[in-house]
């Protein structure tokens, strides 16, 4: 196993939330630049997962589903009006101030009082209508990033690679990579099954020539098709390069020990 | 507005990918699939129901604010509310702030446990292993788990020393996952 030993029993704990005190401050110092441990660390919750899902119990009452939908609708409206509300509490302000204004208050200093909240208040429609815009813009925005980032992981969806006439499907694949944000998109296809007790693993091969870092382990599914979405990776490292290696089962993480099965030509 | 049907075969990515457009409809959908799981953990933790519907109530919330928060290609929907299940009760038992935010929990499982028939059988051989597992390292393991206890106060409650509880942890969860594998 490729993780620190001398950490792996408190990797078991903190998967928990049973480490404290220094010996946490230490593991999760560590965690920060070491992604065989972070992946370790995944795994160890998803055995912990298991444990919670052998909890066998009676269901839910009906009132919680009742509950839920209810707050839900209740959001959905109060997010959907939110606007309207916005204008008309704005519209409220000169009735306050009116009311609060005592009765000595001169019709002219009243005229300005007037014209400064009037002028006040078609600000803030215009500022009102102005954010609503952006809102729309960014939703539009936004369901059409969701929608192609659904349709990219659908596993249902339909994948056809199209080839030179007359020539047999290669195995490929394309990293896109974002190293300010730390996100990788990485599709494949056509890669061979795998053999028994093997595994790919994806690695990222740093513009520093520092060593390789572990950016993920897949199986293809059955048309050999394969999807690497964000894995565990350290901040701020410039790729040079990616590769795919056939790994043992569990991965090789630290540095890559099996054959290279696609390259990238950048690098 | 546009709804998915709650049926066994609509994928639980798209009935995320449907929350994400506002469809509540798809919000019960995944409620009714799930809602089992969520409420066993935290009524197992927590040992009270009103407590476990609150902890139910919250996490299905913030799953309709946030649907992004479940990455589909980290792991499945039923382990990763699992967990989060568990740490939201956690939380709830000793009054303390949520530790992580949703997003942050990534869970891994091998195989994918995504599909019920699969869940089941894989649960079937979970439980098997925690039958035959010895008493002190089941009790070590379901004190950290369901009573969120830290290895020092499971050390104190049972008298064992801090090296002896932390390996019984990890070999215990461990060995969950080679019956898995094998």
């Amino acid at each position: 196993m490729s993780l620190h030993e001398e950490f792996a029993d408190d990797l078991a704990l903190y998967a928990l939330g049973s480490l404290d005190g220094a010996e946490r401050q230490t593991l999760e110092k560590h965690l920060k630049g070491c992604a065989s441990c972070r992946r370790e660390l995944e795994l160890l919750r998803g055995d912990g997962s298991l444990l919670a899902l052998t909890t066998a119990g009676p269901k839910p009452p009906a009132r919680a589903r009742q509950r839920l939908m209810s707050a839900i609708a209740e959001e959905s409206k109060v997010s959907s009006r939110l606007p309207v509300a916005g204008a008309a509490s704005i519209s409220e302000r000169p009735r306050l101030s009116w009311w609060l204004v005592p009765g000595l208050i001169t019709l002219a200093a009243l005229a300005v009082v007037c014209v400064s909240l009037w002028r006040q208040n078609s600000t803030l429609h215009e500022d009102v209508a102005l954010l609503r815009t952006q809102i729309a813009d960014q939703g539009n925005k936004l369901e059409q990033a969701n929608e192609v980032a659904a349709t990219l992981l659908d596993p249902e969806a339909t994948r056809i690679e199209l080839v030179a006439v007359g020539n047999k499907p290669q195995p490929r694949g394309k990293a896109i990579y974002q190293r300010r944000n730390r996100n990788l998109i990485f599709l494949a296809s056509n890669l061979p099954q795998l053999p028994a007790e093997k595994i790919y693993e994806l690695w990222l091969f740093p513009a520093n020539g520092g060593a390789p870092i572990a950016a993920g382990l897949f199986k293809p599914d059955a048309r050999g098709s394969a999807t690497v979405v964000n894995p565990p990776l350290p901040e701020g490292v410039e790729a040079k390069n990616f590769v795919v290696t056939l790994e043992p089962e569990s991965g090789s993480h630290e540095s890559p020990r099996g054959t290279p099965v696609i390259v990238g030509v950048g690098g | 507005m546009s709804s998915v049907e709650s049926n066994a075969t609509t994928s639980d990515l798209a009935l995320v990918t449907a929350i994400r457009s506002g469809d509540q409809g798809a919000m019960a959908a995944l409620y009714d699939r799930f809602s089992s799981i969520v409420y066993a953990v935290a009524l197992r933790v927590l040992q009270d129901t009103g407590a476990a519907e609150d902890v139910l109530q919250d996490i299905f919330m913030q799953l309709w604010r946030n649907p992004a928060a479940f990455d589909a290609s980290r792991g499945n929907m039923a382990s990763w509310l699992a967990v989060i299940a568990r740490h939201r009760a956690i939380d709830a038992l000793r009054r303390r702030r949520p530790q992580d935010d949703i997003e942050d929990v990534i869970v891994s499982v091998e195989p994918n446990l995504a599909v019920e028939a699969d869940r089941s059988r894989a649960m079937d051989k979970v439980r098997g292993a925690l039958q035959t597992m010895p008493a002190p390292q089941r009790s070590a393991l379901e004190m950290a788990y369901f009573e969120g206890l830290t290895h020092v106060e499971i050390a104190e409650k049972t008298g064992e020393p801090l090296g002896t509880i932390k390996t019984r942890i990890r070999t215990g969860l461990l060995s969950l996952r080679k019956v898995l594998a094998a």
